[in-house]
């Protein structure tokens, strides 16, 4: 069973579609037993930085999460939230990966929305990912590079579009709205 | 590199598409998810489903087809068509939509833009804007599908939204819309250089230049069209790949 974290913000019914497209049952839960007996748990979201911190921390997710020993999958705010610290909101995150998470500096368009490559793969997560492959985006706060970092994007700036400490793997981009690159990015998470 | 985003829009009355030219005189154009997932395979970056049911079980309907999109296909849509309200919004976007646009009901209530942003996040609310070029020069906004003026100014309003937390613009011309004669270079350009956010070009897309125009002489982050696309005069595929020759990034 593959567990999906159930939090207050953003578009989480897209990643329990695409796994389903998969043929893998799963359950979006907020449930501490459900969430610990998951083969695999995806940490999603879109959303606030803060907002998405206080209601974690008031269901004890928090904990829970960085105790997990089987394979997670952190998306987009998932990813921001697995590093130390975001300034979205000033917020200390778990410290998973030891990269901070700015804001793109003003004066470009941000969110950095749409469509990217990728660069300097280190993953199995990648396995089947060709050179001019894109994956989507959307975000306005970015991860820095770091030891982690298994895949780089350049806007703006170069940051972590994906990390992996352990058990532990994030992406910034949506796999789930990735098309068939994405899924395939996906199938290979849910293979682990 | 980021790449520039090429998005059909399906224009939906009673769950099938339709398309207005010069927003009257409506043909049909086929299922809604068969033709999504359509364009899916087709390479299409994005869509938009623009609903114009009128009935009072608009809402449920409207649902309905989103949570179909939302199960058959795998990149970002952005539902619009009358939501006015924060609860609108909050049942398409459980139902599976990436992003809500938003026209009519924020010229009525500017706080919407707000109240969703800061429920789901920016990058959740289109701003859309239907704007027309006035007998004096100035390019106003339209609410109401383009039927009724108000006294906004089409940069005014653009930036104000920005403010108020809209993540992307939607710029339709209602000059060009339907006449494929080209995108209205100037009015995108203003607005895609006052905004630091990203710009949908929409409107009178006719040819693979129109698209390599509107790319080149704005700061447009996607184009938007409807008819050229249902109707097989531009495939997104020879699309993209005149984009490619003429060196603008693409999927």
């Amino acid at each position: 069973m593959i567990a999906i974290i159930k939090y207050n913000a953003g578009n989480i019914t897209s990643v329990e579609n695409a796994v389903r497209r998969l043929g893998y049952p799963c359950l979006v839960t907020d449930d501490i037993d459900e969430i610990l007996r998951a083969d695999k748990v995806i940490f999603p979201g879109v959303g606030e930085a803060k907002s998405a911190m206080i209601y974690l921390k008031e269901r004890e997710l928090d904990d829970v999460i960085q105790s997990l020993h089987q394979p997670v999958l952190g998306i987009c705010l998932g990813l921001q939230l697995m590093c130390s610290h975001s300034e979205e909101g000033d917020t200390a995150c778990f410290g998973i990966f030891d990269a901070r998470v700015k804001k793109f500096p003003p004066g470009e368009i941000v969110p950095h929305m749409g469509w990217n490559n990728l660069s300097d793969l280190r993953s199995p997560l990648f396995a089947g990912f060709g050179k001019e492959d894109t994956v989507y985006f959307v975000h306005s706060y970015y991860a820095e590079l770091c030891a982690q970092t298994i895949a780089t994007c350049n806007y703006i700036l170069p940051f972590s579009a994906a990390m992996q400490r352990d058990n532990f793997y994030a992406t910034q981009f949506h796999p789930e709205k990735s098309g068939s690159v994405g899924e395939n990015i996906l199938h290979n998470f849910l293979r682990l | 590199m980021l790449k520039k985003r090429i998005i059909p829009c399906l224009d939906i009355k009673e769950g099938r598409t339709v398309k207005g030219v010069n927003f009257v005189g409506l043909r049909d154009a086929g299922d809604a998810v068969e033709l999504a997932k359509r364009y899916v395979q087709e390479g299409a970056d994005e869509l938009v489903f623009l609903d114009i049911t009128a009935t009072v079980e608009k809402r449920k309907t409207l649902t309905e087809l989103v949570r179909r999109v939302a199960e058959a296909i795998n990149i970002p849509f952005t539902v619009g068509g009358g939501i006015s309200t924060l609860e609108d919004a909050q049942a398409i976007i459980r139902a599976g939509a990436d992003k809500i646009s938003l026209n009519t009901s924020a010229v009525d209530n500017p706080e919407l833009i707000t109240g969703i942003a800061d429920q789901f996040g920016n990058q959740c609310v289109v701003l859309a804007i239907d704007t027309k070029l006035e007998e004096n020069g100035e390019w106003m906004v339209y609410v109401h599908g383009g039927r009724t003026p108000t006294p906004l100014r089409t940069l005014d309003w653009a930036k104000e939204g920005e403010k108020r937390g809209a993540g992307e613009i939607l710029l339709t011309s209602m000059n060009n819309d339907g006449t494929k004669s080209g995108f209205a270079i100037d009015i995108t350009r203003s607005v895609s250089e006052a905004v630091n956010i990203p710009v949908i070009a929409s409107g009178g897309a006719g040819s693979l230049e129109h698209f390599a125009d509107v790319f080149r002489e704005t700061r447009a982050s996607a184009a938007l069209a409807a008819s050229i696309f249902h109707f097989g005069e531009i495939p997104i595929p020879t699309l993209k790949h005149y984009l490619q020759e003429q060196k603008i990034p693409v999927r």
